[in-house]
């Protein structure tokens, strides 16, 4: 694998860094099996794309991006808080709203972003050359902040009621918690921090699609899974480091399994190798059990 | 002062289930009292605890907490008057936070919690300090999950919890039943202690009737979602187990065989 297609795999795991931060605080801390993200990851980009290229500043275009999707993941809570429905219908019927709402918000299926100033811009050379570099180092800034603030969060008051919201509601609320209050306000935090991840992404790539949506959740899943064989369980900044790392070595993979040619893979077996390797980090703990009891009735 | 006035509670109301359990329950308990609750099996002592808490909201009826009308407010905002400690050691704390984090969860009970640090230098002094008190060498742990440690020393842990903050009443719900008879009778001298030192209102449900006369300083028996005996005092000190069973058929004027009520 050349250079340039390593850090091609690093700038997109960076983006899905942040997408699996989001998918750790929905599924891990609140428990709350969450599909929006195949919705609130397009529309962060929708809204970022058409605010830069209607000539807005790509950063106010972020910030806007982020509060779309904290809409998008409080609906979602509110659905099922409010009126009862089943957290993963509530995420899917709000997943499906979002693909009607972000065609509108694009007025067309796409919005082109070339030529149009992105937050990478200012640290690009005029020709182009450095920004393999500029755009995955930036994008690594991005993360390693939010991954930061999260810790602080969740070392905070506040973060620790949300994070006994989701491991033991009943005792939560006798503590005077509102489990409704940290359920809505973390599939907020969830979910505009995947819409920002979808701002992101649309300026590396050149402009928004309304199908990029499509698998972001099955992605940041994955990446909390290989975060979590990764690393061992522990306190929650080793946690969220894991989710970081797991994000990189599923782009990594990826890459090298298009890569190699004696595979024979092309770019449309994403989704197959994809979905391989997520099954394969969801057995992987039970294979390194199993192996190990082996070995130890065979000495 | 806890007052619960003729309260009304149905649970699957108009369906085949329907099923009355608190039956106009009225009850008053004084600050500083310690009551021990018995009752079979479905009388509604459960029941009975979490409309104080606010797990559940009457169909009819009020409640009190010094005089103010609490009927209406969720368990969370009751917080800060109501402390308690559940049957299963797993449900009053999580196990995946640590020791420390459990405490502080508690220490805030009832208050706003913003975005200061959850567990600070002081209060790990603090939490060392009590934790020490119970002997389980717990204070040179606090950083472990609360998963690791024994249905024993986590009834211990969520007894310590209900008493970090002040409370206006401390619900019991056969928080003995799922240990060991040695380690049950471990916690309930560490009931005992944090009651009295803390001058707790306190309100023990238990099968045990031995249990129910040694602790605390009044009795209540609930039957069919209602009082039926309410002892104290000078009457209290002189009945004995065999006294209570007999009290209690005559209060109902029925036979009670001995699996409804297990006796201690
Ligand atoms: N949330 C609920 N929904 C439906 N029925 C309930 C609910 N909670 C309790 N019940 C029913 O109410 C009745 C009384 O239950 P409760 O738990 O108050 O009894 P209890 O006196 O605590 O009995 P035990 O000694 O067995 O703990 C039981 O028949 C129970 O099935
Ligand atoms: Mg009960």
């Amino acid at each position: 694998m050349t250079l340039i297609a390593f850090m091609g795999a690093m700038e997109i795991g960076l983006i899905f860094a942040l997408v699996a931060l989001g998918v750790l605080i929905s599924f891990r801390i609140l428990n709350f099996p969450d599909l929006t993200a195949d919705g609130s990851f397009p529309l962060g980009g929708a809204v970022a794309a058409t605010l830069i290229a209607g000539g807005h500043d790509p950063w106010l275009a972020c910030a806007v991006a982020a509060a779309a999707g904290a809409c998008a993941g409080w609906l979602t809570a509110w659905l099922h808080v409010r009126l009862g429905i089943l957290q993963l219908l509530a995420s899917i019927l709000v997943m499906i709203a979002l693909y009607s709402i972000n065609l509108r918000i694009m007025g067309a299926p796409n919005v082109p972003l070339i030529g149009s100033p992105t937050v990478f811009a200012p640290l690009i050379d005029a020709d182009g050359a450095n920004a393999w570099l500029m755009q995955p180092a930036l994008l690594a800034t991005v993360v390693v902040v939010a991954k930061l603030a999260l810790d602080a969060f969740f070392a905070s008051q506040a973060g620790l009621s949300m994070r006994a919201t989701g491991a033991n509601a009943r005792m939560a609320r006798a503590q005077g918690i509102s489990t409704d209050r940290m359920t809505l306000l973390g599939m907020a935090l969830s979910n505009a921090l995947i819409a920002v991840a979808g701002a992101l992404y649309v300026q590396t790539q050149g402009g928004a699609d309304v199908s990029m949506g499509i698998g972001t959740i099955v992605v940041g899943l994955a990446a909390v899974i290989i975060g979590e064989t990764l690393l061992p369980a522990g306190s929650l900044w080793l946690i969220t480091l894991g989710t970081v790392l797991g994000a990189l070595l599923y782009r990594l993979l990826i890459a090298l399994a298009l890569n190699a040619d004696f595979l024979g893979l092309q770019a449309q077996d994403l989704n197959l190798v994809t979905a391989l390797l997520v099954g394969l980090a969801l057995v992987l703990p039970r294979l390194k059990r199993s192996l190990r009891s082996g070995k130890r009735t065979a000495s | 002062m806890i007052r619960a006035d003729n309260l009304f509670k149905t649970f699957n109301r108009g369906t085949p289930l329907e099923n009355p359990v608190l039956r106009g329950l009225s009850l008053t308990l004084e600050n500083g009292q310690f009551v021990t609750v018995i009752g079979s099996n479905g009388a509604g002592k459960s029941t009975f605890l979490n409309a104080i808490s606010g797990d559940i909201t009457p169909d009819s009826g009020r409640l009190f907490i010094d005089g103010a009308d609490v009927t209406r407010l969720n368990a969370w905002q009751r917080a800060g008057s109501v402390a308690r400690v559940f049957q299963d050691p797993l449900a009053g704390t999580c196990e995946g936070l640590t020791i420390e984090e459990n405490l502080a969860l508690a220490l805030q009970r009832g208050q706003r919690r913003g975005l200061g640090r959850a567990v600070r230098p002081s209060d790990r002094a603090l939490f060392r300090d009590r934790l020490a008190t119970l002997k389980l060498g717990l204070e040179n742990r606090l950083g472990d999950r609360m998963g690791l440690l024994s249905g024993g020393q986590r009834q211990a842990v969520s007894l310590l919890m209900a008493s970090l903050q002040p409370s206006k009443v401390l619900l019991l719900d056969e928080h003995t039943a799922a240990l060991d008879p040695k380690t049950a009778s471990f916690v309930m001298a560490l009931t005992d202690t944090i009651v009295r030192e803390n001058g707790l209102t306190a309100l023990m449900v238990t099968h045990s009737m031995r249990q129910a006369l040694d602790h605390g300083d009044r009795t209540v028996m609930l039957h069919q979602g209602r009082v039926v005996l309410d002892v104290a005092g000078e009457e209290r000190a002189r009945l004995d187990v065999p006294d209570l069973l007999h009290l209690f058929e005559r209060t109902r004027g029925e036979q009670l065989d001995d699996d409804a009520l297990l006796l201690g």
